[in-house]
């Protein structure tokens, strides 16, 4: 019942639909046809996703390229689409939200549904997603990020990276952070891509950032920031850091400001570099040069950021009887390469405080489980799985020959390999698990589900617990909103922060 | 990509032939535009190879890799280091590879094959 009211109505808009709209309504008014008209609807196979990231759209259009007949329905939690691509890039990195307008061409297959506004492991369970879908893969990425677990982490002015960057990208679990940048210095704790995008917001001119798509929330308290010096500490040593060269490259060319590093961490270093292999031996070249140019130390900036190495946090501590943080308690390192090639951290003994008034823990994220149905993996903070195959392991046996698969679930991206790497390995890791899917349904591997399949049944589902989704077309009126109002504004987008506000919009009739 | 071959035969711009490996190891011939990047001749001719930041220098998604003596012949300029930087992080580096969004064809290309690396992981070994 649920599902010919939603046909009706993408058909009823898609005649009155406007031009420009056209594409994406005739899309699913075909697929609306076929699957009404043409091939039996339950002779296709039918994937579930959880997830609308990168992960989830790359692995939707593995599939769809792969099977010709696979219809693929991809659930979000939000009613908005594209997960990190759009919450988690920075706001002045809008060439690799790029991969954006690829994901919006997957939507709109005839194949293809976006499913927003419901929880999976909430307003439908794992299990009745199984039930209605021949495959399943969960793409959900990796929500929490890593605490130290130290004295002093819930001081005043010490914030979780992750929440900073949802907080200028528009989250709406973020959206009230507030921080506070009254203070001169900044610390990060943590040395990765997070970290550069963190401290490139805090020290950009506030001009570089009025022309992009952070929110306006964010730009008025950016606006108002004190912030001149931003320590980025690390535990071990210049080469184990986890940024990329190019977030590198850029914060070395940044306006207004300027890398000032320890040459001492750098010469010995120097010496080592034609051994190194070559992504990490560029990456080492780039820090030594702006280590040891002294061209670069006489520019006249204000602002300045610096890496700091061999440093554990021990404590984070606020001035005598307050609760806001004042500095930060290190322990320095020695570093030991154990026999495995790796290089572990040890402390020392000696202590080290550094003066600031705002911290960023910024050490990475870690995937939940959001539905007891599936087996996690704590320790790492992934599902465990063989290939993007979900399985379950006993926990007596570490070898990992004791296994059994849970048919038809899979998994894939940060969920399933842990929080790293660019956008490139999410799409691989992506492209192959989606691969994986179509040889087990080709192959018979999967069992095929009963009659009633995918958004039929799950539509219903939702619809007796009251829960309404978001589709991909009213989608594009949030879309055409935030775009709009961007526009106002001098800037591409201008991101609602409210779910309430999305539904609403996503909700109106037309014409209103 | 459908529609537009009709246009492009009538330009002047002179046209060669390019192979493309594919992920799966499958060749595809086709006629590339000389000045096109190779990502936009891939995209022209459905060859599967991404470009998701839509050639801005932002991902390295259209990494591909040419034959070492045909690189050699074709004395391509330097790769910039924003280039180098992102395919510092593609699969499967090699010493021949470029990304596809900074390749001009020209002239020269005629009959030249790349590939579209293989990812790491190959599912048919499990």
């Amino acid at each position: 019942m649920w599902i010919t009211l939603r046909r009706s109505l993408v058909l009823h808009k898609a005649i009155t639909g406007s031009v420009q709209a056209g594409h994406g309504r005739w899309s699913a008014v075909l697929r609306w046809f076929s699957v009404s008209c043409g091939t039996n609807q339950t002779d296709r196979p039918h994937v579930g996703i959880v997830g609308s990231g990168p992960a989830g759209f790359y692995t939707a259009q593995q599939i769809l390229k792969s099977h010709g007949d696979a219809v693929v329905d991809v659930y979000e939690r939000l009613p908005v689409p594209f997960g990190l691509a759009r919450f988690g890039i920075a706001p002045d990195h809008p060439e690799t939200k790029n991969c954006i307008n690829q994901f919006t061409t997957t939507a709109l297959s005839n194949r293809c549904s976006f499913i927003g506004n419901v929880n999976v492991g909430k307003d439908v369970k794992l299990d009745e997603l199984l039930q209605a879908y021949d495959a399943v893969i969960l793409c959900y990425g990796a929500e929490d990020d890593r605490t130290f677990g130290i004295p002093g982490e819930h001081l005043q002015g010490v914030y979780s990276a992750r929440a900073f960057v949802g907080w200028y990208n528009g989250l709406p679990a973020n959206s009230n952070l507030e921080p506070d940048v009254s203070a001169e210095t900044a610390v990060i704790l943590g040395q990765g891509n997070v970290t550069l995008d963190v401290a490139r917001i805090l020290l950009s001119p506030i001009e570089r950032l009025e022309k992009t798509d952070i929110c306006e929330h964010a730009l008025e308290v950016l606006k108002k920031s004190q912030v001149q010096t931003v320590y980025i500490v690390g535990r071990r040593g210049p080469l184990q850091v986890s940024f990329t060269i190019k977030e590198l490259r850029e914060m070395t060319k940044l306006e207004g400001c300027k890398a000032v590093f320890d040459p001492v961490d750098f010469r010995t270093i120097q010496d080592k570099l034609p051994s190194i292999p070559r992504p990490r031996k560029r990456l080492t070249e780039l820090m030594c040069k702006t280590a040891l140019d002294e061209s670069t130390s006489q520019n006249a900036s204000i602002k300045k950021w610096s890496l700091k190495f061999q440093r554990s946090p021990l404590q984070l501590l606020a001035e005598a009887g307050g609760e806001k943080i004042s500095r930060v308690r290190f322990e320095v390192n020695d570093l030991v390469e154990q026999s495995d090639g790796s290089v572990q951290a040890y402390g020392t003994g000696v202590h080290e405080d550094l003066p600031c008034g705002l911290v960023f823990r910024s050490i990475g994220y870690k995937s939940i489980p959001i539905d007891d149905r599936v087996p996690f993996d704590r320790r790492k903070g992934v599902i465990p799985n063989i290939n993007g195959r979900v399985v379950i392991t006993s926990s007596t046996d570490e070898s990992g020959k004791d296994v059994s698969l849970i048919p038809g679930l899979y998994c894939s991206g940060w969920v399933r390999n842990g929080p790293i790497g660019v956008i490139a390995t999410t799409m691989n890791d992506a492209f192959q698990t989606g691969e994986l899917v179509v040889q087990d349904i080709k192959s018979g591997t999967i069992k095929t589900t009963g009659p009633t399949k995918g958004f039929e049944l799950i539509g219903s589902l939702l619809h007796s617990r009251g829960v309404k989704p978001v589709f991909f077309d009213q989608w594009r009126k949030i879309d055409q909103i935030e775009q709009e109002r961007g526009s106002e504004l001098g800037k591409p987008r201008e991101k609602i922060i409210s779910v309430q506000e999305m539904l609403d919009i996503a909700y109106k009739q037309n014409g209103s | 990509m459908a529609g537009t071959s009709s246009s492009k035969a009538k330009e002047k711009r002179e046209m060669v032939t390019v192979n493309f490996i594919d992920r799966d190891g499958d060749k595809m011939t086709v006629n590339a535009k000389v000045g096109d990047s190779l990502l936009d001749v891939a995209k022209d001719n459905d060859v599967d190879l991404e470009g998701a930041c839509e050639g801005t220098l932002s991902c390295s998604t259209c990494h591909l890799i040419f034959k070492p003596d045909e690189m050699e012949t074709l004395k391509l300029d330097e790769p910039s280091d924003e280039e180098l930087d992102m395919l510092d992080l593609a699969y499967g580096l090699e010493d021949t590879s470029r990304l596809g969004c900074q390749i001009m064809v020209a002239k020269t290309f005629e009959g030249i094959t790349v590939s579209v690396p293989k990812a790491h992981r190959d599912i048919r070994d499990l």
